[in-house]
């Protein structure tokens, strides 16, 4: 597989062409916001709390293939957790997109797709886009 | 300073094989043996072997300290330094009455005026126009200044075509006028805006002038004293030269009655205990060890251009431009931005369904390097209507198989990313 098949998987292909939890979100429901200067990829993430579980995680925004496939699979893969779980899986996510730890070969299938944008150290931001402003969204959950 | 006499030109059309011999850096592959295109020029160019020479001949023969060193090095690197400002007045076609400020750039350059000649200049009431196609280096000064004096900042709307609304600029200019800050050649439309007539305009009114001309340097040949400007800046970096050396020129009575713009070494005639007076212009804008090296080389890139000729490197981008417009334009899902009937070589486009990011991503990948982003002009993106763009921009050295193999990747693309 050559670079660009690795960073343009099929499973990130298929999260782009037909993203999962994606819709039209109102202003009203919008927990966090995440703009990417370098492509102008902008993002904002719907997150209900219930109790201690996230409860749904919906999205909409525009950007490249990998900020929109990112938060379809962020979405998928993390809705229905505990929050403290939740924070401690984006905090594990983020920091093996930053190399500083390894990926774990028991995440999900479209974690483990996401490795080949360590690759491209400036499409870094597009792939975490998404975690970051899910972070800041139960940041805000957390104190209200 | 008295501009150098222009070395003859041939006044022939421009033999791109033989002037790419002269870039190293365009011989390589990369990507798996994929020969290196290179459409990103609007952001910097590349160098020729001349401006690598100089920088090498400076670093092993001559390298000291400028305008305090007594010995043979110091002086050599002086005479080799100050000698640029000469060749940089003829390159503008300078009138006699202004002075060469050396910056790192062209950010550097508008950061100066904006802080030096701004703070006395503009009041609370006083009013500032940009237009709504300036590179952010030619907005966030003036909006820091405007904020800082209780001024207005008024942006010159862009039309449809790229070109700018000239009605809505003249219902703008006012006696509360006191600049207008308007860029020569757009980095992301590629229109050439009529300066001379917009600086004359502004001039009836009392208000300075201010132009950008960071795209237009490279491109076509500029002549300060006609188009009437007040303040010129440039980057040598986007003209051959290295990056670290940049102009601001400036009307020498402009410039004598501005305050220093930094404090330190060089810029200074006697430092008492408590206070200090300047030096003579330009050296009370140059505190601190200058950009030696890279002003020399700077010097050297323009020596370059001229060689070639500035009216023949137009002509050839011209052509060159007019390919790239067409051959985008044809392919199904693609928007070329930019009509105005006077424009550079940045062809700014976007592909149906395909954001620009990934499209640059994957042109890279076959060798081709483009521009993604909204190119440090946000208020156009908006204008516009598109979070970002893709971006071609082009260079004498560039060819028309280039653009083809530019435009087979973009088909190639599309396949792949689902919209073929």
């Amino acid at each position: 597989m050559d670079d660009l098949d690795q960073l343009y998987q099929d499973l990130i292909l298929d999260h782009y062409k037909q993203p999962r939890h994606r819709q039209a979100l109102a202003d009203k429901d919008v927990s966090a916001e995440a703009e990417n200067p370098l492509c102008g990829d902008q993002l904002r993430l719907a997150v209900e709390v219930d109790g201690n579980c996230v409860r749904s995680i919906r999205h909409d925004g525009k950007g490249c293939a990998i900020s929109q496939a990112s938060a379809s699979m962020m979405s998928e893969t993390l809705t229905g957790k505990p929050v403290a779980e939740v924070r401690a899986l984006l905090g594990d996510f983020i920091a093996a997109m930053r190399d500083e730890r390894e990926f774990d070969s028991a995440w999900p299938d479209e974690w483990l797709a996401l490795q080949g944008v360590k690759k491209f150290p400036l499409r870094v931001k597009c792939a975490t886009l998404a975690w970051h402003a899910l972070n800041r969204a139960l940041d805000k959950q957390g104190s209200s | 300073m008295a501009p150098t006499p222009k070395p003859q030109t041939s006044g022939q059309p421009l033999d791109v094989q033989r002037i790419r011999a002269d870039f190293p850096i365009l011989r390589q592959r990369v990507h798996g043996d994929r020969p290196l295109v290179y459409l990103d020029n609007a952001a910097t160019s590349q160098k020729p072997q001349a401006v690598i020479d100089a920088l090498t001949t400076y670093y092993t023969e001559y390298n000291a300290n400028v305008h305090r060193a007594l010995h043979y090095l110091g002086e050599r690197a002086t005479a080799g330094y100050e000698a640029v400002r000469g060749i940089i007045a003829r390159f503008i076609g300078a009138p006699e009455d202004g002075v060469v400020i050396f910056t790192r750039g062209t950010t550097e350059s508008i950061n100066l005026v904006a802080r030096t000649w701004g703070p006395d200049q503009v009041q609370a009431g006083d009013t500032i126009i940009a237009t709504g196609m300036e590179h952010h280096s030619n907005l966030v000064p003036w909006q820091m200044l405007c904020q800082e004096r209780g001024a207005k900042l008024k942006l010159v709307p862009v039309n449809d075509d790229g070109t700018l609304d000239l009605t809505a600029y003249t219902e703008y200019l006012t006696d509360r006028t006191r600049l207008v800050a308007v860029t020569h050649v757009s980095n992301v439309l590629g229109t050439v805006n009529p300066v001379r007539e917009m600086a004359q305009r502004a001039h009836a009114v009392g208000a300075r002038v201010l132009v950008d001309a960071a795209q237009s340097v490279p491109y076509m040949p500029v002549n300060v004293a006609d188009l009437e400007a007040d303040f010129f800046v440039f980057s040598g970096h986007k003209c051959g030269g290295p990056t670290g050396a940049g102009v601001c020129w400036a009307r020498r009575e402009l410039a004598e009655a501005m305050p220093p713009f930094m404090g330190g070494g060089e810029m200074i005639e006697r430092v008492h205990d408590d206070h200090a007076t300047w030096a003579e212009v330009p050296y009370k804008f140059e505190a601190g060890t200058p950009s030696i090296a890279d002003v020399i080389a700077l010097g050297a890139a323009l020596e370059y251009l001229e060689g070639i000729g500035m009216e023949a490197i137009h002509a050839y981008e011209q052509k060159l431009t007019a390919y790239a417009i067409g051959a985008l334009a044809r392919l199904p899902g693609v928007r070329v931005f930019g009509k105005a009937p006077e424009r550079g070589g940045a062809v700014s486009f976007d592909v149906a369904g395909l954001h620009p990011h990934d499209l640059s991503q994957y042109v890279d990948q076959q060798g081709i390097a483009i521009r993604a982003g909204h190119l440090c002009a946000q208020p156009l993106m908006r204008r516009l209507g598109v979070p970002a763009v893709s971006r071609a921009s082009l260079a004498y050295y560039n060819t028309t198989g280039e653009i083809d193999a530019l435009v087979a990747a973009i088909g190639k693309a599309q396949h792949f990313f689902g919209h073929g």
